[in-house]
């Protein structure tokens, strides 16, 4: 197959894979990042490598992606900080239970190994753990990164890959084989890969992705304080949400010794300001799971914007309006985890290759109904 | 818990101190706040000498002014994290939070000393210069210990003469400006009492060699100091010493300005000739508005806190005194500019950040500190950048990312809320 020549918008973890992946497999590269690698939504994000189950597509995808994390793993330099903690999804009462042995068994009918836990079992894993839990689902093939290291690795794999990489490069518009940058230049390939996140939609107008606000709160060094990635089976209630502001316990152990408490999500506020509202209800909720995290120092907050879908399934394959324009976005929040399986479904398509998973759950085209009736703004 | 004030005026050293005594004799009701546990910033810090010189009449007089007005405030071991809603203060005291009302803030939040990383920096017994003042006033036993004081600015031979009287041997004093800006800047004073405060400055460490055109360039131990390397651009010599006292002057403590949507201007606050900045009913005096000394911070707290008073007529009185002061001022910052030789003090293995372990090697191959904090964690650490900052807005003149709250470590739960505040709105947003 003749090289051919594709540009990718957006050094994030997407994009930086993406760029990775095409230019591994002989393309000529160009990746183009309106400030440094890694700088945006993978920069606030918390680096989970999980697996989760919100639908059959969100299974299969993240599942595929943690086996390449997997894979990549022993190429990772240590800077980049994976490290394989597991997740735990804590069960509050005899109804989130019911949802742990549902999990189990999607998860184990997948091949992905999980443990329940009763509620000595979670104790003895988390013994910072309110009392009074009813258990928990371990897990233990979950890992977390640094993202935006992780980032710079993948632009370097590309760049060792022969990739052209340009940095502080913003684009004014891309379309027809033809990217503008802001500084009015233009370069030109068969193939443009859109993978700017929450930002996409400013270069293909039309994209049915929505900016979904996040907070996070890193704490100073208290190793041990938590073992696993704890989320609560709560935040499958309010992730599943898509219209409504929510919050849900999620504390991540960094190999530091810090912890990231999240979560939020809002789509109202396109404002990157701290919402004191939304930390307070965030860290009322750790409360209720950890008490003691109360007594812990706070380091800093931030905020980050999500490129969210209204199906929570990223965009990835060519876009609807224009046959030059590939879309590689709308992950939501598992673009960490994502991202890996996202350039290799994006580079069998343009290559032609079997994929290890269906991509038609995944392409642009599914929406195609829907902004013809403008059911989606 | 949350309280009003008319005014609250955030630092309680000398500025903070003189713009709470003026506005409170003009009938406000103040609360005067610092995270130390008494009043006095860094230079009125802990007990006076037995050396009875300006600086120390001056603190006595101000804090017996403090003290006398039962319509001040004094809220010690308090810090204030953030800027939760218009006219209202976020802070933390005792580890428990403290919402302050306010109708007008006066932000006389001071100054912090410049380091500059060089080899063996971290060596256990280097310290600021003023830090080290301050670990001898809260107790450290520096007796018989030999020291060197080195860097730049007033402070060190300030310090030197308080370590000299505490019963240290400083075996030198060392000032990175040179012979020819030291003179100037003493002609320039030549008519104050500034000269002779300097001049009693040098009459009590008299005996201890003062390098001018001087600096460390390394210093060396096993486990704790044992020399430093200084130099003069041409030669290097070694001194032995227990104790280095190093710090390059002071840069201003302006987070909870820039968190308040304050306009900086060359890293600091923009305020008019009342002391008012760019945002209403927020006043700053003293370091924060150029680095001018005990002086010229007490006159631009009484400005500040005048004119926060509202006695606009009293506030004008005595801005012609505090100009001729910020003249001074000016001539500080062109004497004690750091010299070029100084970008070079950090070598490959030199820690910059001490709270993330980063190397000068690791940092400086970043083009900018937002992609060094991401990526090599430089600055994320307790201080927030603070020290590896500042550092780095010298060497390699990065300018400071965006400020956002907490601007100091705070516990999660102080974080989340006034204690006796409603039940959050935790259901309102929760979902079933």
């Amino acid at each position: 197959m003749a090289a051919r020549d594709a540009i990718v918008i957006g050094a994030g973890i997407v994009g930086a894979a993406c760029a990775a992946e095409l230019a591994h497999a002989g393309l000529r590269v160009t990746l183009l990042e309106q400030a440094q690698p890694g700088t945006d939504a993978t920069a606030a994000g918390m680096g989970h490598i999980v697996v989760m189950d919100d639908s059959p597509a969100q299974l299969a995808l993240t599942h595929l992606s943690r086996q390449l994390w997997d894979n990549l793993a022993p190429s990772l330099p240590d800077t980049v900080e994976f490290d394989r903690c597991g997740t735990l999804w804590i069960a509050q009462d005899e109804e989130e239970m019911a949802e742990v042995h549902r999990k189990h068994a999607t998860y184990g009918a997948a091949g992905v190994e999980t443990e329940i836990l009763d509620a000595a079992g979670l104790h003895a894993a988390e013994p910072n753990l309110a009392a009074g839990l009813a258990g928990g689902l371990l897990v233990p093939g979950d890992a977390v990164l640094y993202p935006p290291v992780a980032a710079r690795f993948l632009v370097e794999r590309a760049v060792a890959s022969s990739a052209k990489f340009l940095a502080d490069t913003p684009v004014a518009s891309a379309q027809n084989h033809t990217v503008t940058l802001r500084d009015g230049s233009s370069l030109h390939a068969d193939v443009i890969v859109n993978a700017a996140g929450a930002s996409a939609g400013q270069l293909t107008p039309g994209l049915p992705i929505r900016k979904r606000k996040g907070h996070l709160v890193i704490t100073d060094r208290y190793p041990g304080f938590c073992r696993h990635q704890l989320i609560e089976l709560g935040y499958l209630k309010s992730a599943h949400s898509v219209s409504a502001d929510s919050v849900a316990f999620n504390l991540q152990p960094r190999r530091t010794g810090q912890m990231l408490l999240g979560s939020s999500r809002q789509y109202t506020d396109e404002s990157s300001a701290v919402d004191g509202r939304i930390v307070q209800a965030m860290i009322e909720r750790a409360e209720h799971y950890a008490p003691g995290i109360g007594a812990l120092s706070a380091l800093r907050i931030w905020t980050g914007f999500r490129a969210a879908t209204p199906d929570k399934l990223p965009l990835i394959g060519p876009s609807l309006a224009d046959a030059s324009v590939w879309l590689a976005t709308g992950h939501e929040g598992l673009g960490i985890t994502t991202s890996l399986a996202t350039a290799r479904l994006l580079a069998d398509q343009l290559l032609g290759r079997p994929s290890p998973i269906a991509a038609e759950p995944y392409l642009p085209a599914r929406f195609e109904n829907a902004q013809k009736t403008g059911a989606h703004d | 818990m949350t309280r009003s004030f008319d005014i609250v005026v955030v630092g309680a050293g000398p500025a903070g101190i003189a713009a709470a005594c003026a506005a409170a004799e003009q009938g406000r009701r103040v609360a005067l706040l610092d995270d130390n546990p008494a009043p006095g910033g860094q230079i009125w810090r802990g007990p006076s000498t037995a050396h009875r010189d300006a600086v120390s009449r001056a603190k006595e007089r101000w804090l017996h002014r403090l003290q006398q007005n039962p319509a001040i405030t004094s809220l010690h071991g308090c810090r204030v994290f953030d800027v939760p809603g218009d006219g209202l203060l976020a802070a933390e005291q005792n580890g428990q939070r403290v919402d302050l009302r306010y109708s007008k803030v006066v932000l006389a939040t001071g100054a912090r000393e410049l380091f500059l990383p060089f080899p063996g920096w971290t060596l256990p017994g280097v310290y600021g210069a003023g830090g080290l003042q301050a670990m001898v006033k809260a107790g450290l036993p520096v007796r018989d210990q030999r020291v060197v004081v080195a860097g730049s600015g007033p402070l060190l031979l300030a310090v030197a003469a308080y370590l000299r009287e505490t019963g240290a041997r400083v075996s030198a004093v060392c000032e990175q400006a040179s012979w020819r800006s030291l003179l100037r800047f003493g002609a320039s004073i030549a008519h104050t009492s500034r000269l002779w405060q300097a001049a009693g400055y040098r009459w009590r460490t008299r005996g201890t060699p003062f390098h001018a055109g001087c600096w460390p360039v390394a210093a060396h131990g096993g486990k704790t100091l044992e020399s430093v390397t200084l130099s003069n651009g041409t030669r290097q010599w070694t001194v032995p010493c227990d104790l280095l006292a190093c710090g390059f002057h002071l840069v201003p403590n302006t987070e909870l300005a820039s968190l308040l949507g304050c306009t900086l201007q060359q890293g600091f606050v923009t305020v008019d000739a009342l002391q008012q900045t760019l945002i209403a009913n927020v006043f700053c005096a003293g370091e924060p508005t150029g680095i001018g000394g005990l002086e010229l911070s007490l006159a631009e707290g009484e400005v500040a806190g005048l004119a926060a008073a509202g006695a606009i007529r009293a506030a004008q009185a005595r801005i012609p005194r505090r100009d001729r002061l910020r003249a001074f001022a000016a001539q500080l910052a062109v004497t004690f500019a750091l010299r070029q030789e100084l970008h070079s003090l950090s070598k490959a293995d030199t820690i910059v950040c001490r709270c993330e372990d980063v190397t000068w090697r690791t940092v400086s191959q970043y083009t900018g500190w937002r992609a060094a904090k991401l990526q090599t964690r430089c600055g994320m650490g307790p201080c927030q950048g603070r020290i590896c900052g500042s550092a780095l807005n010298f060497l390699l003149e990065w300018s400071p990312d965006s400020v956002r709250p907490p601007i100091f470590p705070v516990s999660i739960a102080s974080l989340a809320g006034p204690t006796a505040s409603a039940p959050a709105e935790l259901s309102a947003i929760q979902e079933n």
